[in-house]
Formats: C-alpha cells, structure tokens, sequence
C-alpha cells in the first residue's frame, strides 16, 4: 500500500502530510486530537541528511507542540552505505535522532511507530525501533539481512537456515518473528482508523517511557533467555 | 574538549591485543572487580548450539562491578575475540541488566569497553532487538545521573549498532587503533563496490574511522595510548571533573547545529585527509605517523 491512500484510510478525519526528498512531515487529526507524522518512505536508506531532517522535526515538535503524540512511519532498507557517510560519523547522527526521540518521550510525547515497507538495521534501530510501541502492515519486510546474505556470511548452509527458521524466531526475517520476540505489538492485515485510534488510546493508558519487550518476548515465547538473564543480573 | 595530559607513557599492556578479562582486571583496582553471572554459573547460548557452533560460557562479554581510583564503578566488556564481540540474546541481555543494575545500585560510572561489530548474525532479530534496548537503557542510565564511558580500542572495533550504542554514550575514550563506525568497510565494499571503499586498505580504513579522525573531529572527548594504563589514568580524571547533566532540548539543538554544519563544511569529501585538510592541519599527510601527545597539542591549536 502505498503512502497517501494508507494515510487516507488511518486518518479519515483528514491529514496534510507531504514528503520531501524521502521525509514525511504532516499533521493528522484523530479522535484524541492532533497527532504529529513524521518518517520515511521508499524504503530510505538512512544518510546524515535524513537522520538529521527526522531529528530537528522531533526538537520542533518537542518545542512547539508540547506533548503531541507522535506516528513514526518506518520504511527504511538501513542505513546509506557509503564512505563519505561513515568519514562525518554516521552512526553519531543516528545516535542523536535516537537521542531526539527519548527526549520527546520523556517530555511526555507517546510515540507510535508503523512499518509500512522495510524496516532494516541501523535506520530502523534509530528510529522506529525508539517509539514506545511498534506496529507493522502485514506486508511490511523486517530484517537484518536476508537468509541468502546471512548464509554466505555465517558460511551456514542456506537450506538449514530454511529449515531452522521455521522453528526458531531468532534470526529469519519476517514482522511475525519479531512480534514473538516483543519488538513489534502487532500486525495490521487490514489497516484501518480504528486500529489507529485503538493502538493510541492503549499507549496513552499505558505507563509510556517503559521498555516492555523483554517481558513480552517471554510471554508470547519468542525469546526465552533475555528476561531471565536481566533478571538473574539483578538477583547477582 | 580537552583533558589535562595523564602522566608520561609508560607503555604498559596492549588494550588492543588483552582479552576482555585481562582488559577489566587491569583497569580497576586490583582484585577489586566482582563478575555477575561468571562462566561458572552460566550456560552458553542456546541459538548457537542450534547451529552447531560452539558457544562461550560469558556469551562474549564480561559484566560486573569493582572499583576505580576507589570509587565504585560497574563496567561492561565485550570479546572482540569470540564471535567478533557481537551482539546475541544473551549476550545483549547481560548488558542491559547490568544497565539496570546500575540505576538501582547508583555506581559513581558504567564503563563500557565495547568490541563488537554490532548485531551477531546468527541470532540477528534477537540482537537487533537487544541493542535498542541497549540503546533504551544507555540513555535511562544517563538520565538516571550516571554517566556511561565507552573505551574503543580493541580490534573489532566499534561497528554497527554498537556504533550507536557508543554515540549514545556520555563520552568516547579511544585508541589510535580503535575504529568507530556504522557499517564496516567489508560491508560497503560488498555493496558499492571496491572503488567506494577498499575494506583491504588499511590505512584508509583508519583515516575513515579509526581513534585519531574521530578526536581531530570532537567524535570522541580523548585519544589515549593503546595501553590499559593510559585507559585507566584517563577516565580517572575525565571522571574527578565528570557533571552528568539529564537530557535537554538546548543541547541537542547544540548538537543538531554541530552536525548540521558539518555536513555542509565537509560535503563530498571522502577521505580524513581532506577533512583534516579543511580543518587547518597544516601538513594532513603527517597524521597517521604522529604520536599520541603531538597529535593532542595539535588539536588545541585548531579552532574547532
């Protein structure tokens, strides 16, 4: 689904998003009041330009529209691969979006992130991965790198990273798999405004600021070992 | 910023070349480092025996508290010698509860000696997940009133979502040989193509991302020697002048104005050379044979 009609079904009341060169900014009105929408699309790869246009639309949002909540639209193949990026520090510009974003959260903006084509990597921990809770369209990709990639890497063959991956959520790409693992809460086969609104409504009730993945990896049996080891450090 | 000289080298161990554990007995005081969830009480990762490999009792990183200079401290080290000190489960969650641990038990810092190439493949939705709660509780410590020190100087350097990790850090203490990056050189190659970056090309690779580019460019607070000691006398008096302040919407505009201006200063270069070039060092071809100390005395002469 591409941006506009998606954007169109999630807020019927009416939105004013544009996208410029890759970076969505808009305003959209919902049930509980104007919410903020920022993000990528076409499947961005993330450059200092990007991570830095995402970053000062948070401190502005933060400055001028205290508390406003926030729809992070995610569609991002990771970050920009290329030297002149990695010469001025990409990683520390990925680091202050994050930075950014945690600010936000702690002045009291609830943030809602939505896959909507790829989420990969560096772009997608920088960004998506830092909203209080994250949501997929069914068709959305996340990954860290495909099973063809990762079997020339790991030097596994890619028949048993097939045939593993069919019982093991650790390493095989796929929303579902990260949903078992806590990092996504759901997945929307029908996206829709009530979705939204609902999802909204159960962050704002919620206690926001807290990391809740680990426990809902353990519940929902997707990663086994995480909370018992944090809470065996704490017990140490 | 720029520290006080710590005292005259004494070349002690390599930090490039100890293990995670010689790296932390060294730095504390002696016999003070307590290790939670040592390898004798441990078991090793459950994804990797699914894949045949052999795991580590550790997971690859080393958690526990001690103290330095004789102040409490709780410090992380990862092992860039056991899968490339890459992030797991388990290993990710080591370092997340010894963040939590730390704003409970309110250590005066968290060290983190980080040497890793960020999210280890063979487990790499557990691992990304992992390094953002890294990140998520980096950030929760730091707001917490303790300050997070990474030490970059071993030989994976610091890749990936580690590199994030390390940003997110109150400060970044590096070696010369230390690297600090977002994807490794052998990953741009594969993608673009030599010509964008020769990952077999040593030098380039350290005027791109290694310890001395990221002090000329304020990325990292202090270049030390590669040397635990030196390690060690630095962040002792990083730490005696150390004022943790909690996140605020005037310094990251500060910083969004730093970064910002420097893409525009440094657009299209590709190289340190001529990033160090543009920054006024008058001979840039000389910057890979300089020592530690000249390199230091000539950053304070350049108006950064």
């Amino acid at each position: 689904m591409t941006l506009f009609p998606l954007l169109d079904t999630l807020f019927p009341a009416g939105h004013d998003a544009s996208v410029t060169r890759q970076v969505i900014a808009g305003t959209a009105h919902t049930a509980i009041g104007p919410v903020a929408l920022l993000g990528t699309v076409d499947a961005a790869a993330i450059s200092h330009d990007i991570a830095l246009r995402l970053a000062s639309q948070v401190l502005d949002l933060v400055d001028q529209h205290p508390g406003r909540p926030l729809i992070f639209l995610v569609d991002t193949q990771g970050q920009a691969l290329a030297r002149a990026q990695e010469l001025l520090c990409l990683n520390g510009s990925l680091a202050h979006l994050a930075r950014c974003v945690d600010l936000a959260r702690r002045r009291g903006h609830v943030t809602l992130g939505l896959i909507t084509g790829e989420a990969v990597s560096g772009g997608f921990l920088s960004f998506g991965l830092m909203a209080d809770r994250v949501y997929a369209l069914q068709s959305a990709q996340v990954r860290v790198m495909d099973l063809k990639a990762m079997a020339r890497v790991t030097k596994i063959p890619h028949e048993r990273l097939v045939a593993l991956a069919a019982s093991s959520p650790t390493f095989a790409p796929g929303a579902e798999n990260y949903h078992r693992m806590g990092a996504i809460e759901a997945l929307w086969d029908t996206p829709s405004s009530e979705l939204l609104e609902q999802a909204l409504a159960q962050l704002r009730a919620s206690q926001p600021g807290g990391d809740n993945r680990l426990q809902q990896g353990r519940l929902r049996g997707g990663r086994q070992e995480a909370a018992a080891i944090v809470a065996a450090v704490l017990a140490a | 910023m720029n520290l006080p000289q710590p005292s005259p080298p004494s070349r002690g161990p390599s930090f490039y070349e100890a293990t995670a554990r010689q790296r932390v007995n060294r730095l504390l005081d002696a016999q003070s480092f307590a290790e939670f969830l040592p390898p004798q009480s441990a078991h090793s990762s459950p994804h990797l025996a699914l894949l045949d490999l052999p795991g580590a009792l550790d997971d690859g990183v080393v958690i526990g508290s001690g103290t330095l200079g004789g102040k409490p401290v709780q410090i992380i080290a990862q092992e860039g010698q056991f899968l490339g000190g890459a992030v797991g489960e388990m290993h990710g969650a080591k370092i997340v509860g010894l963040l939590q641990r730390a704003i409970r038990d309110k250590p005066l810092a968290v060290l983190f000696l980080v040497d890793s190439g960020g999210v280890r493949l063979h487990e790499a939705n557990a691992g990304l997940i992992a390094l953002s709660e890294i990140m998520r509780a980096v950030l929760d410590t730091r707001a917490a009133g303790i300050p997070v020190f990474a030490l970059i100087g071993g030989m994976c350097g610091a890749f990936g979502g580690m590199g994030i990790v390390s940003r997110l850090c109150s400060a970044i203490l590096m070696s010369e040989q230390g690297r600090l990056a977002l994807s490794g050189p052998e990953v741009i190659e594969t993608v673009a193509g030599v010509e964008e970056f020769d990952s077999r090309d040593r030098a380039l690779v350290w005027r791109v991302t290694g310890g001395k580019h990221r002090y000329l460019m304020g990325d990292c607070v202090a270049l030390v020697e590669d040397d635990v000691e030196d390690f060690r006398q630095t962040i002792i008096t990083l730490l005696a002048q150390w004022q943790e302040n909690p996140p605020e919407p005037h310094a990251l505009r500060a910083e969004q104005e730093r970064l910002t201006q420097r893409c525009q200063q440094f657009s299209g270069m590709r190289d340190g050379l001529e990033v160090w070039a543009a920054l006024g060092v008058p001979n840039p071809q000389q910057i890979p044979l300089l020592e530690r100390d000249a390199l230091v005395t000539l950053r304070q002469g350049l108006s950064l």
